[in-house]
C-alpha cells in the first residue's frame, strides 16, 4: 500500500461555453436546437461564421497532477475561476474530468454544501437521517451517533419540527452537525465554515482540527487565509487551471497573496471573460480601465475607473453597482448608483464611475461589478455581472514623521474617518 | 481498505454495485418523497384516492351510460376502475419523475450518487399511490359482487409489467427534462393525451370489433394496452383469445423503451451536474 491516499495524474475538465444572443434563456430548449439544426442543414452549414450562437472552449482545469498522503492536512487556494471548485467537483465524482486520471485510497466524503438534501417540509430528526444517508453514511451509524449529533447542533427541543420553522442559525448548526461527525478517512470539505456566528464557527474550526488530527485526510479549500493557515500543513496553489505551487502553506499563502501585488494591469478586457452568474442580457460591460499608471490608490482618494458598455435594446435607467472584497475574497461593502444613464441599442457608452473616497485601509482589493436597474430598496435586475476584476492596491498613508503609518490587518478593511469623543459633565450628588 | 479509480474515458464497470451500494439513499429518498407528499394538506393520503374514484365515475357515466360500450362481463366502473389503476401509475411517475432530477437539481451538483436513484425513487412513490387504490379496487368487487378467481394470483406479475412500463419512459424524460425544459409542457400533454388513447374509458376489445384487426395489433404498441388487458383479465374479465399476443407485444415494447431509456440516461448521466 502506498502513502498517497489521492493521487491526481494530469487532470483536464473542459467547458463549453455558450456565447448567447440576448434576451435568450439560459437554458437550451428544443425549438432552438431544432431550429439550428434546420438552419444547418439548409444553408449547408456554411453558416459557421455568422454564427451569433458560437461556442467556446473553456480549460477550468489544465494538466493538474499532485498527491496527497495520508494523515495530510492540505488547503486548495486560488483565485475565484482558478479552478478550485471544478477539482473538487471531480474528486467528489459530481462531474467527469476530460482528461486524466485519479486514484484515492479509502471512503471520501465531500462537503461541499452543508445540508444537502434538507427538506424544509421535514422535521429535524427526519433531515438527520435524510442528510446523513445523502453524505454516504448507513443507518446504524446515523443511529449511534445521533445522540452526539443532536448535542453539537444544540436543537435538543426542536428535533420534531420541521426545518422550515427553525431559524437559519439552527438550520445551519444542525445541517452542519451531521458533516462533523463523518467518519471516512477523507473529507473535503469547501468553505462551509462561513456560517453561523463567530462562537459556532470556532467550534467548527475545532471539529477541523480534530479530524486533521485524528490521522485523517483532510482537504480544505477556502478563501479565508487565517483558516488554511490554521487547518493545514500543506498548501496547493491553484492559477487559471494549473498548479502553480505545491508546498507548505505559509509559503503557498505568501505566493497567493502577493499575486495580487504583482499584478499592474490598468485595463481590463472582460467582453469575453465567462460570467460567473447570467445577467439577463439587454446590455454587457465590454471593458474597464484606470486612469492612471498604476493600479494604486491613495488612501483619501476617490475610488474610479472608466466603464464601456454596449446596449443590446434602448436602455433609460442603467445603473452601475460593486462590491469591494480584499484580496483573499471577503467583501468589504457595496453601493448602488441611480437608475440615470440612458443608451439606446446597439450604441457603446463610456461611463466614468465614481466612488467618494471608501476609506479604506491599505492592502489589496478587487471589484465585482454589475450594470442593471434597482437597488436593494427597490428590488434589482441585472443586466450583466463581472466578477473578480478591477484589482487594486490602497496605498498606506504618511505618518507623522513622514513614515509610513501602521494599520494592522486584524482592524479590519475600512479606516473610519472619525470618532468622536465628548467627556460628558460629572454629576454633582448632593 | 476501498479503491477508487476516476478516469476521463472510463465505462463505468461498477455501476450496477455502486446502485448496489447507495440502496440505503434509495431508501431514505423514497421516504422523504413518501413522508413530504401529503405533507400540510388536510385529507392527506386520501388524495391518491379521490382523483381515480371521481375519474372512474364520470368514465362509467361516458362509456356505459352514454355511450354504452361493451364491457367484457364487468360491471362498467369496475372495468374502468380496473384500468384506472395501472394508469395513474404510469401517468404519475411519468410527471413526477420526469421533474425529479431537476427537482433535485441542486442535491445533483453537490453530491456523487447514482443518479438512477432519483427517477427510480420517484416511481416508487408512486406505486404506493397505487397500494393505496387497490384498497378501493376491493371494495369495489365487493359491492358489485365481482368474484375473486385464482387469476388474481397474477396480479403482482403485472404490477412488476406496470413498473417496467412506467420506469422506461420516466427514464427517457427525466434525462432529456434536464437538457431540454420543453419537456416540461410535454408531459402533462402526454399523460392527458395517454389517457384518451389507452383503453381505460372502454375495452380494448372495442377496437377490434369498431376498427379491425390490424389496428388492434398496432394499437398494441402503446404498451399500456397489455397492461390494462391483464389487469381486466385477473380482476375477472372476459379472456380474450388476443391477450397473450396482446402481452407479448405491449412487453417487448415497454421493454425496448426501458433498455432505450437506461441507456439513454446512463449516457447523458454523469453531464447532468454540468447543465442542470
Amino acid at each position: 500500500m502506498s502513502d498517497a491516499v489521492i493521487k491526481v495524474e494530469g487532470l483536464s475538465k473542459k467547458y463549453l461555453l455558450q456565447h448567447q444572443r440576448a434576451g435568450r434563456s439560459r437554458y437550451v430548449s428544443l425549438r432552438d436546437v431544432l431550429a439550428e439544426k434546420a438552419k444547418a442543414f439548409f444553408q449547408n452549414r456554411k453558416s459557421e461564421i455568422g454564427n451569433q450562437n458560437s461556442t467556446e472552449e473553456f480549460w477550468a482545469l489544465k494538466d493538474v497532477s499532485f498527491e496527497i498522503k495520508r494523515g495530510e492536512a492540505v488547503g486548495i487556494i486560488g483565485r475565484n475561476g482558478a479552478g478550485k471548485s471544478t477539482l473538487l467537483k471531480i474528486l467528489s465524482r459530481i462531474t467527469k474530468p476530460t482528461k486524466g486520471r485519479i486514484e484515492i485510497e479509502g471512503r471520501l466524503a465531500s462537503l461541499l454544501e452543508v445540508g444537502t438534501g434538507f427538506h424544509p417540509e421535514l422535521t429535524g430528526r427526519e433531515n438527520i437521517y435524510l442528510n446523513g444517508a445523502v453524505l454516504g453514511m448507513h443507518r446504524a451509524e446515523i443511529r449511534d451517533k445521533f445522540d452526539e449529533i443532536v448535542a453539537f447542533a444544540e436543537v435538543e427541543k426542536f428535533l420534531d419540527t420541521p426545518v422550515k420553522r427553525y431559524s437559519s442559525g439552527m438550520y445551519m448548526r444542525l445541517a452542519f452537525a451531521v458533516a462533523a461527525h463523518l467518519d471516512q478517512e477523507i473529507l473535503i470539505v469547501d468553505e462551509v465554515l462561513a456560517v453561523g456566528d463567530a462562537q459556532f464557527q470556532k467550534k467548527c474550526l475545532g471539529k477541523m482540527q480534530e479530524v486533521s488530527k485524528g490521522g485523517r485526510t483532510l482537504l480544505f479549500v477556502s478563501h479565508n487565509m487565517s483558516s488554511v493557515l490554521q487547518l493545514t500543513k500543506v498548501g496547493i496553489l491553484l492559477d487559471k487551471g494549473r498548479v502553480s505551487y505545491n508546498g507548505p502553506t505559509q509559503e503557498a499563502v505568501e505566493r497567493y497573496t502577493a499575486g495580487y501585488a504583482g499584478g499592474t494591469a490598468v485595463e481590463f478586457d472582460v467582453e469575453s471573460k465567462p460570467r460567473k452568474y447570467e445577467g439577463t442580457g439587454e446590455a454587457r460591460l465590454l471593458s474597464l480601465k484606470f486612469n492612471r499608471p498604476v493600479p494604486i490608490f491613495n488612501h483619501n482618494e476617490d475610488f474610479q475607473f472608466i466603464a464601456k458598455v454596449r446596449a443590446l435594446v434602448n436602455i433609460s435607467h442603467l445603473r452601475f453597482s460593486m462590491t469591494v472584497f480584499t484580496s483573499d475574497g471577503i467583501p468589504v461593502g457595496s453601493c448602488f448608483g441611480p437608475d440615470l444613464i440612458t443608451i439606446f441599442a446597439g450604441d457603446v457608452a463610456e461611463v466614468l464611475v465614481d466612488l467618494p473616497c471608501p476609506h479604506l485601509s491599505p492592502g489589496h482589493y478587487y471589484c465585482g461589478l454589475a450594470i442593471g436597474r434597482g437597488d436593494h430598496k427597490t428590488g434589482h435586475t441585472d443586466y450583466d455581472v463581472v466578477m473578480d476584476t478591477l484589482h487594486f492596491e490602497i496605498s498606506p498613508a504618511e505618518g507623522d514623521g513622514g513614515t509610513v503609518s501602521t494599520w494592522t490587518r486584524g482592524w479590519g478593511s475600512i479606516v473610519f474617518p472619525h470618532l468622536n469623543q465628548t467627556i460628558l459633565p460629572k454629576q454633582v450628588t448632593l | 481498505m476501498s479503491r477508487l479509480v476516476i478516469e476521463a474515458e472510463h465505462a463505468e464497470s461498477a455501476y450496477w454495485a455502486d446502485l448496489w451500494r447507495y440502496r440505503e439513499l434509495f431508501f431514505f429518498l423514497s421516504w422523504r418523497d413518501i413522508l413530504v407528499r401529503y405533507k400540510q394538506t388536510v385529507i392527506g393520503i386520501l388524495w391518491a384516492v379521490i382523483r381515480p374514484l371521481l375519474t372512474t365515475v364520470v368514465f362509467t357515466v361516458i362509456g356505459g351510460r352514454l355511450a354504452k360500450l361493451p364491457s367484457d362481463g364487468l360491471p362498467y366502473p369496475v372495468l374502468v376502475f380496473a384500468a384506472m389503476l395501472p394508469w395513474q401509475f404510469f401517468s404519475s411517475s411519468l410527471s413526477e419523475a420526469s421533474n425529479s432530477l431537476i427537482n433535485n437539481a441542486n442535491m445533483l451538483s453537490k453530491i456523487y450518487f447514482p443518479r438512477l436513484i432519483v427517477p427510480a425513487s420517484a416511481v416508487i412513490v408512486s406505486l404506493i399511490d397505487f397500494l393505496i387504490s387497490v384498497v378501493i379496487l376491493v371494495a369495489l368487487m365487493a359491492w358489485y359482487h365481482v368474484a375473486p378467481t385464482w387469476r388474481l394470483a397474477a396480479l403482482p406479475a403485472l404490477t412488476l409489467l406496470a413498473f417496467l412500463t412506467a420506469f422506461g419512459p420516466s427514464l427517457w424524460l427525466a434525462a432529456l427534462n434536464v437538457k431540454y425544459r420543453d419537456f416540461r409542457y410535454v408531459i402533462p400533454f402526454i399523460v392527458q393525451f395517454g389517457l384518451y388513447i389507452s383503453p381505460v374509458m372502454f375495452s380494448s376489445s372495442v377496437i377490434r370489433d369498431k376498427l379491425g384487426a390490424t389496428v388492434a395489433q398496432l394499437y398494441c404498441l402503446n404498451p399500456m394496452v397489455g397492461v390494462i388487458d391483464g389487469f381486466r383479465w385477473a380482476i375477472g374479465g372476459q379472456a380474450d383469445a388476443f391477450l397473450g399476443t396482446n402481452l407479448l407485444v405491449s412487453g417487448l415494447m415497454a421493454g425496448l423503451l426501458l433498455l432505450t431509456g437506461l441507456n439513454y440516461f446512463r449516457a447523458t448521466e454523469e453531464n447532468f451536474a454540468d447543465i442542470i
